[in-house]
C-alpha cells in the first residue's frame, strides 16, 4: 500500500511539474491571447457580412459526409477487431476470450452510454460549461436526421465521436488483462467514462476549459491517449502484478494475432485522425501523410532501439513502434509537416521503447501490455513535441497571431498536467471505490486457470 | 526385435524418412515433442521482459524393426539428421519382445 502510494505520487508530482512549469509560462500567455483575440475580433468585423451569409444556411456537403461515414466504420475496425487482435495476441492463451470479450462488450457497453448521456455532456453547452456539458441532448433528444453540425448530418458526428469515446476505454483494457473481474471492469469504466473521458472531451473540444487555453489536441493526444494511459497506469498499480509475474514466462502467445490487430490499427487510425478534420479537404491530405509517416518512423525507431540494445529487432517491437508513433502524431497531425511527424513518431518510439523496457522495470508495477507506456507516454511527447515541431522552419503550418513556440509550448504543457491530474486522482478514486465494493480482481485460483474458462466458460483454442 | 527411438531436429525429420524408406523400413511413428539436452534452452525477449525457453522443440520418431535391420537404421538416422552442430538428438535401442499386427493376428518379424 505504502509502495502504491509512493508511486501515485510520482506521477503526480511530474504532472504538478508540467503544471507548475506552465504556469510560470501563463502570464505571457494571456497577454498573447488577449492580442490574439483582439486580432481576431478585427478580422470579424471584417468579413463579418460574408461570414453571416454563411452562417444563415449550413449546407450539407455529400463528400464529407461519405467520408465522415467510413471514418466511423474505420475507427470501429480500430478497436474490434484491431485492438482486440494486438491485445489478445499477447496474453496467455488461457486469457485470450477474456480480452476479447473485455475490448468487446466495454466497446458496446460505451456506445449505448454515448447516446443515453455521454454525446450530450461532451457536446453541448450546460451550465458548468468549463468542466462538462448539458443534458439538453441526452437520450439525444431535440437531434433529428435533418440536424446538421459542419457539413455533415448531427447523428455522423455522434457516431464518429461515439467510436472515440467506445475506443478510449478499450484501450485500458491492456493494463489489467489476465486478472481483472469482468463486472468490475463494467462498473469501473462507465464510472471512468462518466467522470473522466466526458469532462476531458469537453474541456477539450466541447468548448470548455482546455480549449479556451488555446491547447491544440487535433484528434485525442490528451482525450484519448494521455487519459487512457494515466487511468492504465493507476490501475495496475492499484490492481498489483499478475501472479507469478517476473517468475513465470507470460510471453505473447500469438504474435501473428498481434501483427494482425497493429496493422488493423494503422490502417484504421485515417479514420481517427483524417476523419477528425470532419470534411474531405486539404487539411485531411496533410494528415493523412503525417499519419502514415509518423507510424512508419515509429517502427523504425523502436527497432533501431532493441536492434542496438539486444541484438535483435522483434515483430512486437515493430508493432509497438507503429503504435506508438501513430499515437504521437494524433494530436500533432494537422499541424506539424509530414518531416515534422517522421521526427515525432520516431522520438516518440524510442522514448515510449525506454518507459515500456527500463521505466516499467525500475517502477515494479505491472502494466500488462504496456499501456502507459505506450499511449501515456507517446500522447505526452506528441502533444508537447507538437508545439515545437509547428513551427514554420520545421515545416508546420505556424502559430496563431500573437502564440510563440514557447507559449504553445507552456500551454501544450499545462494541458498534459492538467489531464494527468484529473484522469489520476478521479481514476485513482474510482478504483478505491470499486475495488472495494464489487471487486476488480478475480480469485487466486481463476487467475490461475485463466479467466476464458473462469469467468466466461469458454475456451479459446481446442487441441 | 528392436524398438528404435530417435529424438531429432524437426527440419530434419523428412531427410530422415527417405533415408528409412531407402533402406526398407515399412513404418514410422512420429511424435512432436519439446525437451532440452547439452543445447540448453534460449532465450525470448518481449518489450524488455526476458523469458528462458527451457524446453526446445523436437521431433520424436519410433521405428519397431527386426534383428538385421537395427544397425543400418541406426547408420541412417545418424548421417540423416546430423548437422554436425550441438542440438541434433539422440537415438535410444531397445529390445522388443512382442509385435502384433491387429488386423491379421500376425506376430513376430511377419507383424514388421
Amino acid at each position: 500500500m505504502k509502495k502504491l502510494f509512493s508511486k501515485l505520487g510520482m506521477v503526480g508530482l511530474l504532472s504538478f511539474l508540467l503544471f507548475g512549469l506552465s504556469e510560470v509560462g501563463m502570464s505571457n500567455e494571456v497577454f498573447d491571447l488577449s492580442n490574439g483575440t483582439m486580432l481576431l475580433a478585427d478580422n470579424h468585423i471584417a468579413v463579418a457580412p460574408a461570414v453571416e451569409a454563411v452562417e444563415e444556411a449550413p449546407t450539407l456537403d455529400t463528400g464529407d459526409t461519405a467520408w465522415m461515414i467510413v471514418a466511423s466504420i474505420l475507427v470501429i475496425v480500430m478497436a474490434i477487431p484491431g485492438l482486440a487482435l494486438f491485445y489478445g495476441g499477447l496474453v496467455r492463451s488461457k486469457n485470450m476470450l477474456s480480452v476479447l470479450m473485455q475490448v468487446f462488450v466495454t466497446f458496446s457497453l460505451m456506445s449505448v452510454l454515448w447516446v443515453i448521456y455521454g454525446y450530450s455532456l461532451a457536446f453541448t453547452e450546460g451550465p458548468y460549461n468549463t468542466w462538462i456539458g448539458g443534458l439538453g441532448a441526452a437520450f439525444l433528444g431535440g437531434i433529428s436526421g435533418d440536424s446538421i453540425s459542419g457539413t455533415i448530418p448531427e447523428y455522423v458526428f455522434v457516431t464518429f465521436q461515439l467510436t472515440f469515446a467506445a475506443l478510449t476505454p478499450a484501450l485500458i483494457v491492456g493494463s489489467f488483462a489476465e486478472r481483472i473481474k469482468f463486472s468490475g471492469m463494467l462498473v469501473f469504466l462507465t464510472l471512468w467514462l462518466t467522470t473522466v473521458y466526458l469532462p476531458i472531451c469537453h474541456m477539450v473540444w466541447g468548448g470548455g476549459l482546455i480549449s479556451s487555453w488555446g491547447a491544440i489536441d487535433f484528434a485525442g493526444g490528451t482525450v484519448v491517449h494521455i487519459n487512457a494511459g494515466v487511468a492504465a497506469l493507476v490501475l495496475a498499480i492499484g490492481l498489483g502484478r499478475r501472479l507469478g509475474y517476473g517468475k513465470e514466462v507470460m510471453a505473447p502467445h500469438n504474435m501473428p494475432m498481434t501483427m494482425i490487430g497493429a496493422s488493423l490499427l494503422w490502417a484504421g487510425w485515417f479514420g481517427f485522425n483524417v476523419g477528425s478534420e470532419l470534411a474531405a479537404d486539404s487539411t485531411a491530405g496533410l494528415v493523412m501523410i503525417n499519419t502514415q509517416v509518423a507510424a512508419a518512423a515509429g517502427v523504425l525507431g523502436w527497432i533501431i532501439m532493441e536492434w542496438m540494445a539486444r541484438g535483435k529487432p522483434s515483430m512486437l517491437g515493430g508493432a509497438s513502434g507503429a503504435i506508438s508513433g501513430l499515437v504521437a502524431i494524433t494530436p500533432a497531425c494537422a499541424v506539424v509537416g509530414p518531416m515534422g511527424a517522421i521526427v515525432l513518431g520516431f522520438i516518440a518510439s524510442i522514448i515510449a521503447y525506454w518507459a515500456c523496457t527500463s521505466l516499467k522495470k525500475s517502477l515494479g508495477y505491472d502494466d500488462s501490455l504496456d499501456v502507459f507506456g505506450i499511449h501515456g507516454v507517446a500522447g505526452i511527447i506528441g502533444a508537447v513535441g507538437l508545439a515545437i515541431l509547428m513551427a514554420p522552419q520545421f515545416g508546420g503550418v505556424g502559430y496563431d497571431d500573437g502564440v510563440t513556440m514557447i507559449s504553445q509550448f507552456m500551454v501544450q504543457a499545462k494541458s498534459v498536467g492538467f489531464t494527468i491530474i484529473w484522469c489520476g486522482v478521479i481514476s485513482f478514486i474510482l478504483f478505491k471505490i470499486v475495488d472495494v465494493t464489487v471487486g476488480l480482481r478475480v480469485s487466486e485460483e481463476d487467475e490461475r486457470a485463466g479467466l476464458d474458462t473462469t469467468s466466461h466458460g469458454e475456451t479459446a483454442y481446442h487441441s | 526385435m528392436k524398438f528404435i527411438t530417435a529424438v531429432i531436429k524437426p527440419f530434419k525429420l523428412d531427410e530422415v524418412r527417405e533415408a528409412l524408406s531407402e533402406i526398407g523400413v515399412q513404418g514410422i511413428t512420429v511424435t512432436e515433442v519439446k525437451g532440452f539436452g547439452r543445447q540448453k534452452g534460449h532465450t525470448e525477449l518481449y518489450r524488455g521482459a526476458e523469458y528462458v525457453i527451457d524446453f526446445l522443440p523436437k521431433v520424436k520418431l519410433e521405428v519397431a524393426v527386426s534383428e538385421k535391420l537395427a544397425k543400418k537404421v541406426v547408420e541412417a538416422i545418424t548421417k540423416s539428421a546430423l548437422t554436425g552442430k550441438i542440438g541434433d538428438g539422440k537415438i535410444f535401442v531397445m529390445n522388443l519382445d512382442q509385435v502384433q499386427r491387429i488386423r491379421t493376428g500376425e506376430t513376430g518379424d511377419d507383424a514388421l
